[in-house]
């Protein structure tokens, strides 16, 4: 039998522990959100990042060892973002028959999004670093961490705040709306999809066939806007 | 499987290479997808290659932000001294942004006169 400790040294060396424990981790996360008949604050991403979390803490793992193996799965996000050519694609002909009310909600939920949440963590006394990680964070997260990149933020935040923008998304949606008196299914489901990406749009199906392909369209226009107005409003503030 | 993968990666390579190159404030995948959007309109069979990898890619998307996500350890100090000021922000553009982007459609929509039929 050998010494568990090499064991453990060769295993905290190698990508294999850790990309196996994310997928474990996501895979748990799943199998509860379901469990839970689907409610959007019983997110599988939040599942896992605190299951993950608490791992590394545990194992006194630090997070560049965690990143190692987890880099594989991170990697695909770029691709994934490529990949959302495909809807936009096919919802085409939806987009242009609506797309003076889109262009218009586009412009007003991107922009309400960027600067009500910079004006507010500002007036509150974030740092600068805090605020350029904030900035993106209505975006779908791949575009979100590059854009945080690019403004000099901290893309693992920006990660964690593009994860909980979502959840509060899918969770308020319906009962605002609903409050709102807005009717419209495209309406309804575009503007989650610009606000709250990729867990707004995942909500907006559950809901409504046509709201879900609106969030969709607007998550990735709403993509394309934040890359281009976030470094324009960060500048007010810093 | 293998086309489908070569394009994608084929898009963001060359919207990577284009915003370098070109300085522009957009990011590389970005760039790929509105690329790969005027591909499939100028050919159509691109679409039905590329269709089937994309949405097993995106039926998984929310795992892909995992690794990202645990990234949060590294940031428990600045949770905790600025955490207030973030939930507020978070919570409040959020109910905000989706308020007035669900508004102004349904505005403009009845403005205009647009339906969706299908």
């Amino acid at each position: 039998m050998a010494d568990a400790a090499l064991i453990w040294s060769y295993l905290s060396r190698e990508p294999l522990l850790w990309l196996t424990a994310t997928l474990l981790a996501y895979w748990a996360g799943d199998a509860a959100f379901r469990a839970s008949g689907r409610k959007p604050y019983v997110n599988p991403v939040l599942v896992a990042v605190i299951v993950l979390a608490a791992v590394l803490w545990l194992t006194g793992t630090d997070y560049p060892a965690y990143f190692e193996g987890a880099q594989f799965v991170h990697f695909m996000l770029g691709p994934a973002t490529v990949a959302l050519a495909v809807p936009l694609h096919a919802n085409l002909s939806r987009v242009r028959r609506a797309a003076l009310p889109i262009l218009a909600a586009l412009l007003a939920g991107s922009v309400t999004a960027v600067l009500s949440a910079l004006g507010i963590a500002w007036a509150m006394g974030a740092d600068a670093g805090v605020l350029a990680s904030l900035a993106p964070k209505s975006a779908t997260a791949p575009v979100a961490i590059g854009i945080s990149e690019g403004l000099g933020g901290a893309p693992t935040l920006t990660a964690v705040l593009v994860l909980l923008t979502g959840i509060i998304g899918a969770v308020v949606v319906t009962p605002l709306l609903n409050a709102l008196g807005v009717r419209d299914w495209r309406a309804r489901g575009f503007a989650v999809g610009v606000a709250a990406h990729g867990i707004g749009t995942a909500r907006a199906f559950q809901v409504n066939e046509t709201a879900g392909a609106f969030a969709g369209i607007g998550m990735g226009l709403n993509a394309v806007l934040t890359a281009l107005i976030a470094p324009l409003v960060l500048r007010l503030f810093v | 499987m293998i086309p489908a993968l070569a394009t994608i990666l084929m898009f963001q390579l060359a919207g990577e290479v284009i915003a370098r190159a070109l300085e522009l404030p957009l990011p590389g995948p970005v760039l790929g997808m509105i690329g790969l959007v005027v591909a499939f309109l100028m050919a159509p069979r691109l679409a039905e290659v590329v269709r089937p990898t994309a949405q097993g890619l995106l039926a998984h998307l929310s795992l892909l932000f995992v690794p990202a996500g645990v990234g949060v350890v590294a940031h428990f100090g600045v949770l905790s001294e600025q955490g207030p000021a973030i939930a507020v922000a978070l919570v409040g553009s959020t109910i905000l942004a989706i308020a007035v982007g669900a508004l102004v459609f349904a505005y403009v929509a009845r403005l205009v006169g647009s339906r969706d039929d299908g």
